[in-house]
């Protein structure tokens, strides 16, 4: 069996991470879960997170926004809306991530729409926030 | 004849032309290499973006419960046309062409009976659409304040375009670009981005079982708004490196042509300066012989 796997993190304007991994933790939409090598294929969605990857280079953690990772034969493809290396992650980009969020919670309760999604982003959002240390803005639900 | 002070004054303005145009040559090759390495570091995802959507298209695609965005309205009667466009001129045929294109496109349509819906983003598109399909224009994407084009400007089009299609405004989109192919060639593009199509031949990993989580529904129904989003986005990069090619190429042969103006000027100058001289010359001679 295969100790290592091909790690892939994209975002739409660059690519953040390529390398050999030994395992992959996913902020999955359905909770959290961790790809290892031969892992069996699956598709799963990303709610916002902190992903970790096992490298050769110690654990190499991002955080990450929407978006959704492949789990192949050949590796793991991540592909985030927006992924940021988390020791670049400040405050300033949680607050500007939490407002796109909670515009986007106003929008579709303004609109009398269903507002369970939003409302587990803006969850998301807080809970990632706190776990990396920041200090999320309260959203106002 | 014009005199030497007029053929002077000409030259020294063509040159400074020829100045300008070298310099505008100079930034936009600076400016394509950026453009280009933007355009090449999204490829990555927009590719296996795109071969995932296929897999879960196909998957999906046959049955009743799949969501608008892929399966349509099931009509197609009014059309919404993106036209995507530089906000500066001086770039040759760069707009024009990708405006012919769409105007090619709106005509057979209105031909064809469909309502055409135009939204520009651009504002150079904007004006040469004006003339013709004014009355069409829902609305229009400013870019000009924006220097390098990130993936939110993209998600902003692409937001309005799903705002819109909720609003049941029309029945397909397509997308106008300039597809960039080397500094010479950019071809203008027409893609329907709404009912979503996806290359199913690009698919190798069609042919493996995934499991999805949640279910390939609720995953189509969450990537689909980000596949718009992603294809306005790679359009906007492949126009940027486009524009800036053509720009490149518009500004080498305008820089070539002033040289040839000069070339050609200063002969005509030399030549008179000669002509004035032999003609002093045939006076002072005719004088002396008449003592």
């Amino acid at each position: 069996m295969a100790d290592t796997m091909q790690f892939d993190l994209v975002s739409p304007e660059r690519r953040l991470a390529s390398f050999e991994v030994s395992a992959v933790q996913i902020p999955g939409a359905d909770g959290d879960m961790t790809a290892m090598p031969s892992h069996a294929p699956v598709i799963t969605t990303l709610r916002p997170g902190v992903l970790m990857a096992e490298g050769p280079k110690g654990t190499e953690e991002y955080v990450v926004t929407g978006g959704f990772a492949e789990m192949g034969i050949t590796g793991l493809s991540v592909l985030a809306e927006r992924a940021v290396p988390k020791g670049d992650m400040t405050q300033d980009i949680l607050d500007s991530m939490m407002d796109e969020a909670q515009a986007a919670y106003s929008a579709t309760k303004e609109a009398n729409g269903p507002v369970d999604a939003a409302a587990k982003l803006l969850a998301d959002m807080v809970a990632m926030g706190t776990a990396i240390g920041l200090s999320p803005k309260q959203p106002s639900l | 004849m014009p005199n030497l002070k007029d053929l002077k004054n000409r030259i020294e303005s063509v040159k400074s032309t020829r100045k300008i145009t070298k310099a505008m040559q100079m930034v936009a090759a600076a400016k394509l290499r950026r453009a280009q390495d933007a355009a090449e570091a999204s490829r990555p995802y927009t590719e296996r973006f795109n071969a995932v959507m296929a897999g879960l298209a196909a998957s999906v695609g046959g049955s009743d419960s799949a969501p608008k965005l892929l399966s349509g309205t099931g009509k197609d009667d009014v059309h919404l046309l993106v036209v995507m466009t530089a906000e500066r001129g001086l770039c040759g045929g760069f707009n024009s062409n990708i405006a012919k294109l769409a105007r090619t496109h709106a005509n057979t349509l209105a031909a064809n009976g469909k309502t055409v819906k135009i939204l520009t983003v651009g504002k150079k598109g904007r004006d040469q659409l004006k003339r013709d399909w004014a009355s069409a224009f829902v609305g229009h994407v400013d870019l000009s304040e924006i220097k390098r084009v990130g993936y939110a400007d993209a998600q902003g089009i692409a937001k309005d375009v799903l705002a819109r299609f909720d609003a049941e405004e029309f029945d397909v989109a397509t997308i106008f670009y300039s597809q960039f192919e080397n500094v010479v060639s950019q071809i203008p593009t027409a893609t329907q981005i709404i009912p979503a199509s996806f290359d199913k031949a690009e698919s190798d990993g069609a042919t493996t079982l995934y499991d999805y989580e949640p279910d390939e529904e609720a995953i189509l129904a969450d990537l689909l708004p980000r596949g718009v989003a992603t294809q306005i986005f790679s359009a906007l990069l492949e126009n940027g490196a486009s524009e800036q090619g053509a720009r490149m190429s518009a500004m080498d042969n305008a820089t070539r042509n002033a040289g040839d103006m000069i070339d050609k000027l200063t002969i005509e100058y030399n030549r008179s300066r000669q002509a004035v001289i032999t003609n002093e010359l045939i006076e002072i001679i005719s004088g002396a012989e008449a003592l």
